[in-house]
């Protein structure tokens, strides 16, 4: 893509499936446990015997009344449950048990913004979010003409939760955006893992352009594209798409609405970096829908949405501005450190409220504490320097009593040992060297060097580091900014 | 009389007192079956082997002075639409004929529980779907009364059974009239309790909304006692009602007092046999010398009681049998020769230079569901898989499906102001007694329009119950159908008895060589 703006705007909705983090599945008492041995999580009822009946699990529900609340629905006060009805081998009831005109939640949205400012924040709009039993997976071996294809019911009946947005979103970054601050946020409220290798979460994408002509605005064809693995995949697989339907919008004039133009899927190849046809949906399949005699409509009441509202807590949205407002971090910062999660928050805020200093805090977080995450593969539950260990350790350096270069050999024996600020700096034998004892060693160093002397008189300043190296020789305690201060002040009262 | 002639009560007498073993009681059961089942057909399999063991268990515990259950040592009959653990439950479908099912059904886990000797599984319309019994995959059951007439249906198995004395308790399902009519058409008692009364977890599924399991027996006494032993809460039937269970088997005996009995004016038009009509009206003036009133109701929307059934029940079914699609269990078409099939298919499509037509051709996947269902589903169940399918399609769900709902509520109201009148309702159970084998095979609607009188109660979710009141001059038994509202179970078993202690129509045995 060049950075010339495009003849087109991109229109974009999202369909995202969520497994929620439930011990059971949605169903039956069945584990919903990713990995294990296929088939082995199974009962009558999950893989559809004769005369098994569905019993819904309240637990996924309270998610579910969870993640809408969060995500600004309404909550329905009644809700049924629909049979969505089409033949797959891993539909063993030959039905999926769904939400079709009554979902439990509708109308919300998600607040989306790009902390380095490469579009305006927007709310994008939810449409509905309803909850359904996920199917099974097939997986088909056709090499050599044997076709042959095997089903793990494992999968079947976990709780997904779908979310739909309106067609919000106009470029691939707000796309991965929407997606990070969703998964953010059903992280943040601990209601699905969003594994997306383990197909925890799920990102279908609608997408068209709207293109500019003499004539008037056109619309090209929708396009639904799957198979995206990544938030960069999807980011990616969208790009693609608008510059393919550009192109073949240049070649064939096709718009949304002309006879013969149909709803495409296309699959996301992510070797290739393409999008490939699936199908063309010649009209939309009828699933005969109908309410699933089998379980009872849910009712919640006006005072039990109350109480899901009140009990979120603070949302991720909500912190990330107060890191702003309470520990003057920049957009940027905030949003780093929100996106790692409830427990680095409560790690950055109680470091940074010791220190005394929210920015040095922020900092030292980044490029020290999650380089060495990275590095060792740790999270911050296993990062062994305790909070209020960092925070004493930063507000010792914001006092001077150590400087940056030392207190990361600080903070690395902290690490190593697990000593406090304290212990770590008297075995490294740091302490603050006295005013006079400094003065004296400048004085000392100034006579040693008339060459640096005489360079630093004819203006060359950075001349004066080789003070600094040889201070620090001689004392490693000796501050480095002070020992140049000094020796500047020195040289400045020579003849 | 003959130990099989016995009412399970007064068995259940018998072995308490140690004045007969289960497995002597057993023992007769088999014989009576080897005897009469050969004519009759109720039973699909029986279990003389299993069955004797379960009683001999049952028998050294009451040796032993254990506590044992309500049913302890009697042999039970159940329709072949119950799973069993580890058991064929075939539904009476080529579809299921080798499947065993991986779990008891909640009734039969409450009959096991309740130390029943599950003596065999009795025959039914396939998947339950029609009513004589005649859809069955597997054989025909003919009426003990007259076996070149059907026993009704669709659980004339385990109606018929009952009445030859091949076993006095027999459990039913019932979706529009399962257990009241061919109960009715066989001379004995059978109840189709309140929808959620019994919990429906294992009973294979044919429209989820109306079907429900209930007991047949000879007296309302027996009746109660098996009801009692399958009625309650069930924790895996989301649609079982979490109400306390009466002791209906104590109550059974306690007549009712000023009791109003309700005469819908609908149910006496045109279509009711004249004998079916005079032995209801005089089972009516037996209640009225029993000190009840009675009291004529309307019913207005009765007459759409089957057009909303035969919308609502293929609508449900079409989902329900879905399931059966070959990939998972149940009968598989021969993989092979589908393959060869369709290769076949494909070349000889090409040399005629169709290309086109090669293409779209089925998968084998496709064809694989297609010819699967195809072999495994009678023409009645294949019927009503088709009018559900269509009914539910888009363009005709609001026109049929979303219509039959609205005319199902309607049907419901008609009973709450009934049931704001009266206690209960009388009625015939069905229009006429028991037809002819083949009579209706080749005219679905006159076949569906056997449910007339029995449709209704399913559709409300109420219950009812079919007792003996009379026989016709061919000697064909005839039944007075008892409706009451919610949860009456009570109220309608006290009833049937208070008629059962002053008739004797219940205690008439067919003869059987």
């Amino acid at each position: 893509m060049t950075d010339k703006p495009a003849p087109y705007t991109i229109v974009i909705g999202l369909e995202t499936h969520v497994q929620l983090q439930t011990a059971t599945k949605l169903f039956c008492g069945c584990s919903t446990k990713f990995g294990a041995p296929p088939n082995t999580q199974t009962c009558p009822v999950c893989t559809g015997h004769p005369g098994t009946l569905p019993v819904m699990n309240r637990r996924a529900f309270e998610l579910s009344l969870q993640t809408a609340a969060a995500l600004n629905c309404n909550i329905a006060t009644y809700t049924k449950w629909d049979r969505k009805q089409y033949y797959y081998p891993d539909l063993p009831k030959g039905y999926q048990i769904s939400q079709y005109d009554l979902p439990f939640s509708y109308e919300g949205w998600l607040e989306i913004g790009d902390p380095k400012g490469k579009f305006e924040p927007k709310r994008v709009r939810i449409i509905r979010a309803h909850l359904e039993e996920d199917a099974g997976k097939s997986m088909h071996d056709e090499h050599a003409g044997k076709a042959d294809s095997k089903i793990d019911l494992n999968r079947t009946g976990t709780p997904l939760l779908e979310i739909v947005t309106h067609p919000d979103l106009r470029s691939p970054a707000e796309t991965k955006a929407y997606l990070t601050e969703l998964k953010l946020l059903l992280t943040h409220l601990g209601v699905s893992d969003c594994n997306m290798q383990e197909g925890s979460l799920r990102v279908d994408a609608n997408v068209n352009l709207h293109i500019e002509t003499p004539t008037g605005k056109v619309a090209t064809p929708i396009v639904e594209i799957k198979n995206m693995n990544s938030f960069r995949a999807v980011e990616k697989a969208v790009a693609y798409e608008a510059e393919r339907q550009y192109s073949v919008w240049q070649e064939t004039g096709k718009k949304l609405g002309d006879p013969g133009v149909f709803k495409q899927t296309r699959g996301w190849d992510d070797t290739a970096n393409v999008t490939r046809g699936q199908r063309e949906k010649e009209e939309s399949s009828d699933y005969r829908y109908f309410p699933d005699p089998d379980l009872v409509p849910v009712t919640v009441t006006a005072e039990q949405i109350g109480a899901v509202r009140q009990s979120l807590g603070e949302l991720p949205a909500q912190i990330r501005t107060r890191l702003e407002v309470s520990y003057g971090l920049t957009p940027y910062d905030s949003d780093v450190i929100v996106n790692q999660g409830r427990t680095f928050i409560t790690y950055f805020t109680t470091a940074a409220d010791i220190a005394g200093d929210g920015k040095t805090a922020s900092n030292w977080l980044q490029q020290d504490v999650l380089r060495v995450m990275g590095e060792r593969n740790l999270t911050i539950e296993s990062y062994p320097v305790p909070a209020a260990a960092l925070g004493d350790l930063l507000k010792r350096v914001r006092a001077g009593e150590v400087d940056t270069s030392r207190g990361r050999e600080v903070l690395q024996r902290m690490f190593d040992t697990n000593e406090t600020a304290a212990e770590a700096m008297q075995a490294l034998g740091i302490e603050q060297v006295d005013e006079s004892a400094l003065m004296a060693l400048c004085e000392e160093l100034v006579a040693a060097n008339p060459k640096v002397v005489v360079d630093v008189k004819a203006g060359k300043m950075q001349a004066a580091g080789a003070f600094v190296g040889q201070a620090k020789k001689k004392n490693p305690n000796a501050n480095p900014a002070r020992v140049r201060e000094l020796c500047l002040e020195i040289i400045a009262k020579l003849p | 009389m003959a130990l099989y002639q016995k009412t399970a009560t007064e068995l259940l007498g018998l072995l308490n007192a140690g004045q007969v073993t289960s497995e002597e009681l057993t023992r007769a059961y088999a014989e009576r079956i080897a005897q009469v089942d050969p004519k009759v057909g109720a039973y699909l399999r029986v279990d003389v082997n299993g069955a004797l063991e379960q009683a001999r268990t049952i028998d050294a515990r009451r040796k032993r002075g254990e506590p044992l259950g309500k049913l302890a040592g009697v042999p039970v009959a159940v329709k072949d639409l119950l799973c069993a653990q580890g058991e064929l439950t075939t539904c009476a479908s080529r579809m299921l004929e080798t499947y065993r099912a991986p779990y008891d059904s909640t009734v039969v886990a409450k009959l096991r529980a309740a130390d029943a000797v599950l003596l065999g599984r009795t025959n039914m319309d396939e998947f339950a779907m029609g009513g004589s019994t005649e859809n069955s995959a597997f054989q025909k059951t003919r009426n003990p009364w007259d076996l070149e007439r059907t026993p009704g249906g669709s659980s004339g198995g385990a109606a018929a059974c009952v009445a030859a004395d091949e076993a006095c308790l027999s459990i039913g399902t019932d979706t529009g009239g399962s257990i009241r009519q061919p109960a009715a058409l066989c001379g004995i008692t059978g109840m189709k309790p309140t929808y959620g009364r019994v919990s429906r977890y294992g009973l294979v599924a044919f429209a989820s909304s109306l079907d429900q399991a209930g007991p047949m027996a000879r007296t309302a006494e027996d009746a109660a006692l098996l009801l009692e032993v399958i009625s309650g809460h069930d924790p895996h039937d989301a649609t079982s009602v979490n109400v306390p269970v009466p002791s209906y088997s104590q109550n059974v005996r306690e007549p009712l007092q000023g009791l109003t009995v309700g005469l819908v004016r609908e149910h006496f038009a045109a279509g009711l046999d004249g004998e079916v009509e005079s032995a209801v009206r005089e089972a009516v003036k037996v209640y009225e010398s029993l000190g009840a009133k009675v009291k004529e109701v309307s019913f207005p929307h009765a007459e759409y009681g089957v057009a909303v059934y035969y919308i609502i029940a293929p609508c449900e079914a079409s989902s329900n049998l879905a399931r059966y699609d070959g990939v998972h269990y149940g009968r598989r078409t021969d993989e092979a020769k589908l393959i060869a099939e369709l290769d076949a298919e494909r070349k000889q499509l090409l040399a005629a230079g169709k290309k086109r037509e090669a293409e779209s051709l089925d998968t084998s996947l496709v064809r694989l569901y297609r010819k699967s269902r195809a072999e495994g589903f009678g023409s009645e169940v294949k019927r009503r898989i088709m009018l559900g399918t269509y009914a539910l399609s888009s363009g005709y769900y609001d026109a049929y499906y979303l219509k039959a709902l609205k005319v199902r509520r309607l049907i419901r109201q008609d009973y709450d102001k009934a049931f704001e009148q009266v206690d209960l309702i009388a009625g015939p159970c069905t229009t006429s007694p028991a037809f002819k084998i083949g009579e209706k095979v080749d005219d679905p609607l006159a076949m569906y329009l056997v449910d007339l009188y029995t449709v209704s109660a399913n559709l409300a979710g109420v219950g009812g119950i079919s007792i003996p009141c009379g026989f016709s001059k061919q000697g064909l038994p005839i039944g007075l159908q008892l409706q009451g509202p919610p949860l009456a179970e009570d109220k309608l078993l006290r009833a049937a008895h208070m008629y059962q202690t002053a008739t004797d129509w219940h205690t008439r045995r067919p003869k059987l060589a």
